[in-house]
């Protein structure tokens, strides 16, 4: 027959266990600076906390919040930690780990990094059955959250059913995606409009994203939900290496891809409502917190951890420069996180563009 | 069927389709074990397709494809990825992944539930490195590589499977020639070496020709012929499949069946 015989080249054991010390090295590496980031994100995080905890018209010093916030604090202080700034606190950690974590899982997951809830209109299916549901059927509280949480599902279920053909490719669902988010703002204006002036005025003041009024049964509601899911999210992490490659790369190592990008999406999807039934829609936090946990884990991988970290970190400056750095007026955080995201996005898109790339 | 389960891969009477345009039709292959095959045929003859049916990437209509005698579809996902690797057409790494992340990946199908690695995964993705000759770009990033490392590195991640048989769609494309035959090389020392068995689709013929123990030429969905080289590569076949008139040579170094095309202007 045609073929030659074709001898070992005599690879020299030695030179393969030097190899895999190589191999197992680089991952040791990778691990080192996962955790680095990871402390390093949380140290910023503690830091805009214990500000957040600080500052403020009350005028108490740190020995006043630490008497507060284990119960041997004046009333007044304890009013002010324990009612006001402590809440607003844990709504930031809560709502900026729940859209950095899904932000990551949307954007490997269709593997484009315009393809976050928020540019879809998923938070956008939230805040519509939020508002609606206070508008027209008068609900409030947790009532409200699982209004959000089906209506970021239904969108997110419209959206893979228009973009699904022979499979989903990421820019598909990304088009489809932003038809279905201007669709949801238009019906969100038109309720809004017919809504009367208090109620209108209330439910605008939600729509921009703000943590000022959550009270603790809500945090309860949100942390509970937010644990459940950071559990099941940990779990199939595992899977996200491969569902980064294309679908068919991922099938050949023994995934079932479209089930476990089904499973990716309806985390993303219930982690956005955690946070837009707490807190609205805190703008552009989903886009960009895997972005920049990206870039400082180093590329090339999911990032979970280190996203919901820095979405958390996000909200907490965000929501420390939304109180403080206005004069006179303390604005929504989800004002000062559009001034961030905002640009970013249109620096994504300007990138996009010139590489003419799919991202 | 004399009591023996078949054994290795085989297509019984598979119709693939793409949205109801049938691109295969009642084809039936068997994939010889342990031997390199090569499925050629002129473009949308349908060979891809049938690799993909091949390695479950797509559903049969009709028919259905066996492994050692039990239907693909009944193997749990990870099951089948130790027992078949697949490299798809021009796969894509994210932006950034390492050379050694990848070919790590390699090893998911080994892998418990909890993503766990064990402590020969490393040895593997060496030994697989060392065979593809991408030892040395174990640190580097996937996307800084040139064509021909890039590929290499994914088979590198396929080897590291240790599946008993390896599916190639078009490996070679948008290789230059050395680069191609250091790819059919590196596939014939794993045949040769570990017993692999190796289906490949190409689109040169002489390489395939040269390179495979087993010759199947695709033509509109059907199998046009099947058989060792010498026998499959007639003027006539491939006349009918790829509608090309040529001579056929013996190849002076290897001694298979070369192609020799006849053009407009050169015909006698």
């Amino acid at each position: 027959m045609s073929a030659a015989p074709v001898t070992a080249p005599a690879p020299a054991g030695g030179s393969i266990d030097a190899v895999a010390r190589r191999v197992g090295a680089a991952r040791v590496r990778r691990r080192r600076r996962v955790a680095g980031v990871v402390v390093a994100i949380s140290l910023v995080a503690l830091a805009a906390a214990t500000a957040s905890l600080l500052l403020g018209a009350a005028g108490l010093g740190l020995g006043d919040v630490v008497a507060a916030l284990v119960g041997q604090g004046s009333p007044k202080a304890e009013f002010v930690i324990l009612r006001l700034r402590l809440p607003r606190v844990l709504a930031a950690i809560i709502a900026g780990t729940a859209l950095g974590l899904g932000g990551a899982l949307f954007q490997t997951t269709l593997r484009n990094p315009l393809a976050s809830p928020d540019i879809l209109g998923v938070t956008g299916g939230a805040s519509l059955a939020a508002v609606g549901s206070m508008l027209l059927l008068g609900l409030d509280g947790p009532a409200v959250s699982v209004a959000a949480f089906a209506g970021a599902l239904v969108v997110a279920a419209l959206m893979w059913g228009l973009a699904w053909r022979d499979g989903l490719t990421g820019i598909r669902f990304v088009l489809v995606g932003i038809g279905l988010a201007s669709i949801v703002s238009g019906l969100l204006g038109w309720l809004i409009t017919r809504a009367d002036v208090r109620e209108a005025s209330e439910a605008l003041v939600w729509m921009v994203g703000g943590i000022g009024s959550v009270g603790w049964p809500e945090l309860a509601t949100a942390g509970g939900a937010l644990a459940v899911l950071l559990v099941l999210t940990a779990f199939f992490s595992p899977r996200m290496p491969l569902i980064a490659l294309s679908d068919d790369s991922a099938r050949s190592l023994g995934l079932d891809a479209t089930r476990a990008r089904l499973v990716a999406i309806v985390l993303g999807v219930a982690l956005v409502a955690v946070a837009t039934a707490l807190a609205g829609p805190i703008a552009f936090v989903a886009l960009v917190a895997a972005p920049i946990a990206r870039a400082l884990v180093g590329n090339g991988q999911a990032a979970l951890a280190a996203s919901a970290l820095v979405g958390a970190a996000i909200v907490l400056v965000a929501d420390l420069v939304a109180q403080h750095a206005f004069t006179g007026v303390a604005v929504p955080v989800g004002i000062v996180t559009g001034l961030i995201g905002a640009p970013y996005l249109l620096w994504l898109i300007a990138r996009g563009n010139r590489k003419g790339s799919d991202g | 069927m004399t009591g023996t389960a078949p054994h290795g891969l085989r297509a019984e009477s598979i119709t693939l389709a793409y949205d109801g345009r049938r691109v295969v039709e009642g084809l039936d292959l068997e994939i010889p074990d342990g031997r390199i095959t090569a499925i050629v045929g002129p473009n949308a003859s349908g060979k891809s397709t049938l690799l993909r049916g091949l390695a479950r990437l797509m559903r049969p209509e009709t028919g259905r494809v066996t492994l050692d005698g039990r239907d693909i579809r009944s193997y749990a996902p990870k099951e089948f990825a130790r027992r078949v690797a697949v490299l798809p057409q021009q796969p894509v790494a994210p932006d950034g992944v390492l050379v050694g992340e990848l070919v790590s990946r390699g090893r998911h199908p080994h892998r418990g539930w909890f993503g766990g690695r064990s402590s020969d995964d490393d040895r593997i993705v060496a030994e697989v490195l060392e065979a593809t000759g991408t030892a040395d770009l174990a640190d580097r990033a996937v996307s800084e590589l040139s064509g021909g490392q890039r590929q290499r590195v994914w088979i590198a991640m396929a080897l590291a499977q240790r599946a008993g048989i390896v599916l190639l769609d078009e490996p070679t494309s948008f290789l230059d020639v050395s680069h191609q035959l250091e790819l059919l090389d590196l596939l014939t020392e794993s045949n040769r070496l570990h017993g692999t068995t190796v289906v490949m689709v190409l689109h040169e013929l002489n390489l395939a020709a040269r390179y495979a123990d087993h010759l199947v030429v695709v033509d509109g969905g059907r199998i046009a012929a099947a058989g060792k080289p010498a026998a499959v590569m007639t003027a006539e076949t491939v006349g009918t499949a790829f509608g090309l008139e040529c001579v056929i040579a013996d190849d002076p170094v290897a001694g298979s069946p070369m192609i020799v095309p006849i053009g407009r202007f050169h015909r006698a």
